[in-house]
């Protein structure tokens, strides 16, 4: 039992490390913008397809992640600014509905592009690594190592650079940012920018760990909403936190019920979180 | 030609006008003070004078260009600094990054301003790596000044600076005022506390229902009985 218990906590990390990039983002944005931001696992789809056409191009794994998140930054911000830039000054609402309807838009046109069956980086088994009874296959390695990476970068982009700074002052306090002159339209194209290319890095490592699928980032957005409101939303470092818990959360469940009810499991965790601590794990906005 | 003048401001929220017809001037390096009842639209007044409220007739020159209706934006770049009542910090910044916000449109390094900064509010040098958010509110008024300095401004606009804080803070607040204002930068601020705020006022301003109903030294409204009975209380 404490085999199957720690393999399943492995998975649960790997699955946690797609959850915390894809959920970085939509905390992000909420932070900033102040919306729930549907199109998110849509924008995950776009990358994974992204790395796809690279890699169809002969360019290694971890090339073609540079290409998918460059290329899904590009969208995201074009997207941005040409329709929820126009909704901004309308309610909340409006621009979540908006976003309902992109989620749908580039669904459809990354089936019209790459088709709706399953498809994979690379073909083939590939051997895992085994210790004792615990099993990990070398693309869990990457996801993790690549989640990481991209996490501490982050970190370093939100401590340590001017530009990341006024993101965070633009979450903490969006009036006071106006008027001390931080340019608001230059932030939020930075904030697609971050939110996109973390999006499609969920996607690409989702793709390597399952395989590419036109509903594959829908089918996570659940959970990654969950991840969100766990580590509070607006929040980026709470993101981090509420991805790796339901993660796994999500695997070891699986346990107990079917795996089938694993987004019922984090749909679960995120319904008692609002219900409890709405403010997230790590205390309220103040 | 006065540094900032305001000429029969009419204006507010929506299609409410709150200000009808205020008049106002800042000389010199002079601290001006408004005064008045609630809801007589000091607040607006000052929200006004940065474009945070829609002017509808009436103007208002800021270093000899007229402002109204200008973006808040615009208005750091042309030495305008606001301190809003409430909501005035970063609060899950440190005390630091607050300050270096205050810099960003500002080209090169922010260490030197900062360092002026920490030598008007030592206690700030002390914590400055502690979030905004958890300081106590005479020390995130300080930040909050702090910030507002870091732009060099050329005008300082103080919306209730005092508003909340205990009477030890108060008086250490005011102090703080005369300090950043004998460094040679004019004031403009609003405040609850009449009497005292009018005490360290080179001109002040009665506000009442939108519209300017007195206009004198600081000296001489404290002096005059009709002010003293109608607006402070006795």
């Amino acid at each position: 039992m404490w085999t199957e218990l720690l393999q399943l906590t492995i998975y649960g990390i790997v699955l946690g490390s797609v959850l915390t990039l894809g959920a970085i983002g939509v905390s992000m944005i909420f932070g900033i913008l102040r919306f729930a931001h549907f199109a998110h696992g849509d924008l995950m789809t776009l990358g994974a397809y992204f790395g796809l056409f690279a890699v169809g191009l002969g360019l290694p794994v971890w090339a073609a992640l540079g290409v998918a998140m460059a290329g899904t930054a590009l969208v995201a911000v074009v997207i941005d600014q040409t329709l929820y830039r126009r909704l901004r000054r309308t309610q909340p609402v409006i621009l979540l509905i908006s976003s309902f309807g992109m989620a749908l838009a580039i669904r459809s046109v990354v089936q019209l592009v790459w088709g709706p069956n399953n498809q994979v980086y690379k073909q083939g088994i590939q051997l895992p690594h085994r210790i004792g009874d615990i099993v990990v296959k070398p693309d869990h390695l990457w996801i993790v190592g690549g989640a990481v990476t991209l996490v501490v970068a982050m970190h370093l982009f939100l401590s340590r650079t001017r530009m990341g700074k006024a993101m965070r002052a633009m979450a903490d306090n969006m009036d006071l940012a106006l008027i001390t002159g931080i340019p608001a339209e230059r932030v939020i194209v930075w904030t697609w920018v971050i939110g996109g290319s973390l999006a499609a890095a969920a996607g690409v490592f989702l793709g390597l760990d399952t395989r590419l699928h036109p509903v594959m980032g829908w089918s996570v957005l659940l959970p990654v909403f969950a991840a969100a409101i766990l580590g509070g939303i607006g929040k980026p470092y709470g993101a981090i936190a509420g991805g790796m818990a339901i993660g796994i959360a999500m695997e070891v469940s699986t346990m107990v019920v079917a795996p089938a009810y694993k987004p019922a499991v984090a749909f679960a965790i995120m319904v008692l979180m609002l219900i409890i601590r709405p403010q997230g794990l790590f205390g309220g906005r103040s | 030609m006065s540094l900032l003048e305001v000429r029969d401001v009419h204006g507010g929220y929506g299609g409410l006008d709150i200000l009808n017809g205020t008049d106002l001037a800042v000389e010199g390096t002079q601290i001006v003070v408004i005064v008045g009842p609630n809801g007589a639209g000091k607040s607006t007044l000052m929200k006004a004078v940065f474009g945070l409220v829609r002017v509808r007739k009436g103007s208002i020159t800021f270093a000899g260009e007229e402002i109204a209706n200008a973006k808040p934006e615009s208005m750091v770049r042309r030495g305008l600094a606001y301190v809003p009542q409430e909501k005035n910090v970063f609060p899950t910044m440190t005390v630091r990054e607050n300050l270096e916000m205050g810099a960003y449109h500002l080209k090169g390094s922010a260490k030197p301003r900062m360092e002026k900064v920490f030598e008007l509010f030592p206690k700030l040098a002390e914590r400055r790596n502690q979030p905004a958010g958890v300081m106590s509110g005479g020390e995130r008024q300080m930040v909050a000044m702090g910030r507002a300095l870091m732009i060099e401004p050329r005008l300082l606009l103080l919306d209730e600076p005092t508003a909340g804080l205990s009477p030890k803070f108060v008086d250490h607040t005011f102090e703080q005022i005369i300090a950043v204002n004998r460094l040679g930068l004019p004031i403009l601020m609003v405040e609850q506390n009449a009497k005292h705020a009018l005490e360290i006022a080179d001109m002040g301003y009665v506000l009442a229902t939108g519209k300017t109903r007195y206009r004198d030294t600081g000296a001489n409204l404290l002096a005059n009985r009709e002010v003293a009975e109608m607006f402070l209380g006795g």
